[in-house]
């Protein structure tokens, strides 16, 4: 029998001598507690096996071959996942087996992840202008519901308030966390800018109101431009406010914390993250170093510590026992294996980018995110929605005007080689046949002009 | 006092024979924080910017930004040079113990294992990586179909009729399990009135926070003297309040629970669902399954028992698989097939809705596959009984260690870890068993002690899966024992442990005073620096 | 400054254990002992622990009771001169009260921690002369250490001082010191007390002292538990709230005073009756009434020991329903597997209690405990 590549101790002879050692005659004799009900018979039903990495290799590379990815063609696809430029070097840094394969060691032995993921904290904390920044957790989907229910713990009141201008599946994912003991009240953007109904916010603050979320950029791409004077209405009725924000968007958009957000928090796949058709997600969390706040956060929080040695940096938990692995059921939510190393790697990126790249990234996407809108509005039957508002990354061009259907200009501008963007027409009905447009630092004017050019002939055929 | 020193030899051939203990060193590069390595003016990385085109045709458009909208200042972040960022980075690495560099049988319960390069070769594939979720299935379905195939092998795996592979990690899958009973109860009528979950005090911890989390009451049942679950405990415990069991099996001792079916049928009779963390399934592969036993709910941790990569903490995946009675419940989009094309299914009524943004964790699921499709159904049975063989060969190791012991069910096997107790050497020398652990690494190893509260008194756990050498086994027991000795002979030394780490003892106490806590650096420089606004 | 430990060695703890007597108090007890050939190990156990001591703190200062009462155990290990200092006189004959006036002499003289080499009764003399005044372990030299005042070892009893002293490695708890009657039980009938209590070092295992302004108890801790049983009483129900620092902790959370070793009864709105006896309790209880206790001592008991104004009569009354029993999981772990015990008196009502019974543990979750009668 051949020993496994991946199966040292299948070699006969060290098997026996092992065997041997324990008195066992067989494996079997390990499994004698399991009864004979319970045992599978024979073996799993499972597919032939590739041993070889070669044959291996093709299999995969076949399935994967099926694939049409974001460098095969030109894509406007957002929503929530990024098509920004991914660093070799972040590459390089999260590819190395000391970091991609270490987990749960002391903050002596893997004193280096210690101290890589305190520098993403450290510097999140400068693009939010908060001191406090947790370990990432799974995405920004659960930043956001935890976000949301610390309001409810430390308010100690029921409902919170959340932006009409969500992805619908973020509001899912909050919905079925705050479940439990919070109820979920809309709080609409007026349909011409896209923005916060300010009038609407104020007649909807009562005392039962925990927290009051908005996004910004929202999910339509719109700078939120009250959100100042949101945090004051919302303080006044001593609630909280969340703002989710990408941090992308840091270098040029004021933090959430200067104007006024209590809880900051988002996803990070867009620092150095690549798309991963959804597994680059990552989520973070940031409050002011406020006890009452900081004593809410379920996940880990590493803190600098000094050591024997003069000069030496230490590292460890802040304040382990908020934590389920301290105290379990009686913990805040839970910790568990989330998302690491995309926070190493977010902070490989911040560092790379520095003030400058963050600040020329903002730019170069306002700028290209505009003049998309203004192409785009101006061809016929075409309308973009909240034209007048700031915008960043994203915006929503509805073809209801021109009687095109989405899904039929999606697959037109797909043969061409465009992925056009994400369909609404079901998500938000009230914006009719309307896509969400993502434009980013990768996209160049002439792909901006070319799927103009394309979404003119489509239309026009349809 | 260190065991690094050595005598000068007197040079030439032959070379002698290493000492038995390896003279490890962890690299040490006293490396500042990245702040302190600022450069003005420096750049890492150049970013294209708008073209002329673009900035004249934008230049006076409406939708600038208002002021206090846009950002006064720009953010304090390092400014260094793209080199020194990697080699920052880079010496940290040098100074993190990651599974591939040691013999990682410490982390019991993690089920460390090789996580094959060629899968993290095919999963960084631009095929995969510059993936986008929402693209349409058609331009998708290489990926569709990995995922489809996935749920079918973890299907034949746990014996179950549907399987989702949206959760980010274990814990999400727990959550994702629990949130599918309370849809489930919810359904019949009894959302309100089932709203208790019991679960074990030797459960991951996650087990009773997912459940609290999601508003149930939480019952725990203690082991009995034996170390078993206390099947009595649990009939005490169900009623007509019980949502759910939520159990491990073996659990991190390493026992397995041959009465399992009997605690799935008690919980059934109280009309509750059994949910079975597979945490530990690495010992069971294609030995047992959860479907035999008559669970209705189970979950897997691709990063443990499938060989992703554990990444410093994630990002990592986990699968939940349920009965078809449970299927409606399940999040959405699930991954369907029809004939030759794959695609994704929102439109589920009943659905829980969501767990996670998109459809789950792409390449750690592309990973898992591939591993297992190395090794086959024979192959995952090897994997099982090597661990095993793996494991109980350690054990007796171990057991040879003046001091140690393994507490429970004597004379039972351990399946795919056990957790030890250094009760004895402690009681003799007076030192922890956190400190054995510490003095460890001196030796180029892990360790990992109990979840907390420790039922097991000085605990220790330990799992070698199938990736380790028997003389892999060997050096770690050996080191263990050269730490007990010196335990015995010279306590003060392990107690002022480690001395061959890039960083000595640290002094904990700042990390629970709010006063005093930094977890930026800016906190830092604020609370402790004197002279910073 | 060098640190200072007071040492006081009961000559006789352990000496009627081994000569199948039933504890070591009492002159009368002592005598039939030592003619037995029991041979007192308490001191020599006392030594373990100081030699550890100096080995890690050698300029440490001792304070000692005079001659077999600590004196000699110092002098054994070398400790001598301007480090070691005795404190009070007293007869060829030691008592009990010699240990209660050693403690209080080494409190005035500035010892930080006192070690006390000897079981329940030796605990006990302490409680009588300096209660939590000052911090006390116990260096486990006993029969009966039904207390929760004591080390695992007399090598641990010297970790836990080292680390008292570091500042940091503990904190410093109340508890419960308990003894049997020992006259009682050698007539067959079996009763303990709760004495009252010491201030003992515990270490920090991850379960550490928050210095906090925070009005909520941290998670885990007695504090929590008890905030998390005071938040689901009944109004109109009769509470008896048994001894111990938990369930005085559930009357904090009430606004009402407690009888710290006694047995109340409460109801949300306030006392009934304070500090009652077995008579007076088994008069007020009905089915309606529900008991709450927590362990008493190092031993997992929850009646029995330190309760035993809580009649089996009164039991019996309440049913096994009527019962709140209230721990953190730190101690259930710390039990190591035991049952938590019931010894009622009557067979009937320990057979009714015994199995498994139902224990707060936090808020919005419990605990499933096996309980076993614990018997003669």
């Amino acid at each position: 029998m051949t020993a496994h590549p991946y199966i040292p101790n299948s070699e006969p002879r060290v098997r026996a001598q092992m065997l041997a050692a324990v008195g066992a005659a067989s494996t079997e004799e390990f499994y004698a507690a399991i009864p004979a009900a319970l045992r599978v018979d024979g073996l799993l039903d499972l597919p032939e096996p590739f041993t070889c990495e070669a044959d291996l290799v093709r299999h995969v590379e076949g399935l994967l071959g099926r694939n049409t990815s974001t460098r095969d063609a030109i894509s406007f696809l957002g929503a929530g996942c990024y098509n920004h430029h991914v660093p070799a070097v972040c590459d390089e840094v999260n590819g190395r087996s000391e970091f991609l394969t270490a987990y749960a060691g002391e903050p002596y032995e893997d004193h280096g992840r210690f101290q890589a993921l305190f520098e993403y904290a450290s510097m999140m904390g400068e693009l939010l202008e908060m001191d406090v920044v947790t370990v990432p957790v799974y995405d920004g989907y659960q930043a956001s519901a935890t976000a949301l229910r610390m309001c409810g713990r430390i308010t100690g009141r029921p409902v919170v308030l959340v932006t009409t201008a969500i992805s619908a599946d973020k509001r899912r994912k909050i919905a079925d966390y705050l479940l439990p003991d919070m109820r979920i009240r809309d709080l609409p953007a007026s349909a011409g800018t896209g923005t916060l109904d300010e009038d609407s916010l104020a007649a909807a603050l009562d005392d039962d109101v925990a927290g009051v979320y908005l996004e910004s950029p929202n999910y339509f791409g719109v700078v939120e431009t009250g959100i100042a004077r949101a945090a004051g209405l919302a303080h006044r009725n001593s609630s909280l406010l969340v703002v989710s924000a990408d941090p992308i968007s840091l270098g040029v958009l004021a933090s959430p914390a200067s104007l006024g957000a209590d809880i900051a928090c988002g996803d990070i796949q867009s620092l150095g993250m690549h798309q991963y058709f959804g597994g680059g997600q990552a989520g973070y969390i940031a409050v002011h170093d406020d006890e009452r706040f900081v004593m809410e956060l379920p996940a880990r929080l590493f803190g600098l510590a000094p050591t024997s040695v003069p000069g030496e940096l230490g590292f460890g938990d802040v304040a382990y026992e908020r934590t389920s692995f301290a105290v379990r059921e009686q913990g805040k939510e839970w910790v568990g294996t989330a998302a690491a190393l995309w926070g190493i790697t977010a902070g490989v990126y911040l560092a790379l980018m520095g003030p400058a790249g963050m600040t020329d990234i903002g730019d170069t996407i306002l700028a290209r995110t505009r003049y998309a809108m203004m192409r785009l509005d101006a061809i016929p039957g075409l309308t973009v929605r909240h034209l007048p508002s700031p915008h960043f990354r994203e915006f929503v061009v509805d073809l209801t005007g021109s009687g095109a259907q989405v899904a039929a200009v999606d697959a037109a501008l797909r043969s061409a080689g465009i992925f056009v963007g994400k369909d609404l027409s079901s998500e938000f009905p009230e914006l009719g046949q309307s896509i969400l447009v993502c434009v980013t630092e990768l996209t160049t004017k002439a792909d901006i002009d070319r799927l103009a050019d394309l979404l003119k002939e489509a239309i026009v055929t349809r | 006092m260190s065991h690094l020193e050595h005598a000068a030899g007197p040079g030439g051939f032959p070379i002698e024979a290493k000492p038995p203990l390896r003279r490890f060193h962890q690299a040490r590069w006293d490396e500042p924080l990245i702040f302190e390595l600022t450069q003005p003016g420096q750049r890492g990385i150049l970013v294209p910017p708008a073209e002329p085109a673009v900035t004249e045709a934008v230049a006076g458009a409406p939708g600038e930004l208002p002021p206090g909208i846009r950002r006064a200042a720009p953010p304090a972040l390092p400014e260094m040079s793209q080199l020194h960022v990697l080699r920052h980075y880079l010496r940290l690495s040098q100074e993190n113990l990651g599974f591939d560099l040691n013999v990682d049988v410490g982390q019991g319960t993690c089920t460390m294992k090789y996580s094959p390069k060629v899968n993290d070769r095919l999963a960084g594939s631009h095929k995969l990586a510059d993936m986008h979720p929402l693209q349409h299935p058609d331009t998708a379905q290489g990926v569709l179909e990995i995922y489809w195939r996935m749920e079918q092998i973890l299907k034949a795996i746990s014996g179950m009729d549907r399987v989702t592979l949206q959760p980010g990690a274990g814990s999400a899958a727990i959550y994702a399990n629990v949130s599918m009973v309370r849809a489930y109860h919810a359904a019949r009528g009894q959302g309100d009135t089932r709203d208790e979950i019991i679960t074990t005090i030797f459960s991951h911890p996650s087990n009773a926070a997912c459940a609290k989390t999601a508003g149930y009451k939480v019952i725990t049942l203690y082991p009995d003297a034996d170390g078993y679950p206390d099947l009595d405990s649990l009939r005490a415990a169900v009623s007509d309040r019980t949502a759910a069991l939520l159990i491990t099996n073996p659990e991190d001792t390493g026992i397995f629970n041959a009465a399992i079916a009997e605690f799935v049928d008690v919980v059934h009779q109280a009309g509750g669902l059994a949910v079975y963390d597979q945490a530990n399934a690495n010992g069971i592969l294609g030995i047992t399954r959860a479907r035999e036993a008559g669970f209705d709910l189970c979950h897997f941790n691709l990063h443990k028992t499938f060989s992703t990569p554990h990444a410093c903490g994630g990002p990592a995946a986990g699968a939940s698989c349920v009965t078809a009675e449970i299927a409606p419940y399940l999040p959405v989009p699930t991954v369907e097939r029809d004939g030759e094309r794959f695609f994704l299914d929102y439109d589920r009524e009943q659905s829980v809705g969501k767990i996670r943004p998109f459809t789950g964790v792409g390449p750690n699921i592309l990973r898992a596959y591939a591993w297992v499709m190395s090794l086959g159904a024979e192959g995952l049975r090897q994997v099982a009984e090597t661990a095993v063989l793996n494991n109980n060969y350690l054990l007796s190791k171990i057991l040879e260690i003046p001091g140690a012991s393994l507490p429970y069910a004597s004379g039972q096997r351990r399946i795919e870890q056990a957790r030890y107790s250094w009760e004895e050497l402690a009681a003799d020398t007076g030192v922890h068993s956190e400190e054995i652990g510490i003095r460890a690494a001196d030796f180029g190893v892990h360790y990992w002690t109990s979840h907390h509260p420790y039922v097991v008194p000085e605990p220790f756990t330990l799992e070698p899966s199938e990736s380790y050498t028997k003389s892999d086994l060997d050096e770690y027991a050996a080191i263990l024992s050269q730490v007990a000795h010196e335990a015995r002979t010279d306590p003060g030394l392990v107690r002022g442990a480690p001395y061959n780490l890039p960083v000595h003892h640290t002094e904990h106490e700042v990390l629970d005073d709010p006063a005093q806590w930094a977890v930026t650096w800016r906190a830092y420089q604020r609370k402790h620096v004197t002279g910073t606004p | 400054m060098s640190p200072v430990i007071g040492l006081i060695v009961n000559p006789v703890a352990g000496i009627g254990g081994p000569a199948a007597l039933k504890g070591s108090d009492g002159a009368d007890v002592q005598r039939r002992a030592i003619r037995t050939g029991a041979v007192p190990r308490s001191g020599e156990r006392a030594a373990v622990t100081v030699r550890r001591l100096l080995a890690r703190l050698p300029d440490l200062v001792l304070l000692a009771a005079p001659d077999r009462m600590g004196e000699r155990a110092a002098l054994d290990c070398g400790v001598a001169g301007p480090r070691l200092r005795v404190v009070i006189e007293t007869g060829q004959v030691t008592t009990g009260d010699d240990t209660s006036r050693a403690a209080v002499a080494m409190r005035a003289a500035g010892a930080e921690l006192i070690l006390f080499a000897g079981g329940d009764g030796t605990a006990r003399d302490l409680v009588r002369g300096v209660s939590e005044s000052v911090p006390v372990l116990g260096i486990p030299a006993g029969v009966k250490m039904q207390s929760a005042v004591f080390a695992t070892s007399p090598v641990a009893a010297a970790e836990v001082a080292i680390a008292f002293l570091a500042r940091g490695g503990t904190m410093v708890r109340p508890r419960e010191v308990v003894d049997i009657d020992e006259d009682c039980l050698r007539a067959g009938r079996l009763t303990a007390r709760l004495h009252g209590h010491l201030a003992v070092p515990v270490e920090r295992r991850r379960v550490q002292d928050r210095k906090t302004g925070s009005s909520q108890a941290a998670a885990g801790t007695a504090a929590d538990v008890a905030a998390a049983f005071a938040a689901q009483m009944e109004p109109g129900r009769l509470y008896v709230l048994g001894p111990g620092t938990t369930m005085r902790a559930v009357a904090d959370h009430l606004g009402i005073p407690k009888t710290l070793l006694g047995v109340d009864v409460v109801t949300t709105a306030g006392l009934v009756a304070a500090d009652v006896t077995a008579r007076d309790l088994d008069a007020m209880v009905s089915a309606g009434t529900t008991i709450a206790v927590s362990p008493i001592g190092g031993q997992g008991f929850i009646f029995g020991r330190g309760n035993q104004q809580i009649s089996a009569t009164a039991l019996a009354a309440v049913g096994p329903g009527g019962i709140a029993v209230l721990c953190t999981h730190e101690k259930l772990a710390g039990l190591r597997g035991a049952p938590l015990l019931v010894d009622t008196g009557d067979p009937a009502v320990d057979a009714s209690l015994a199995g498994h019974v139902r224990v707060i543990t936090g808020r919005n979750e419990r605990t499933i405990y096996r309980t076993r009668a614990a018997g003669g």
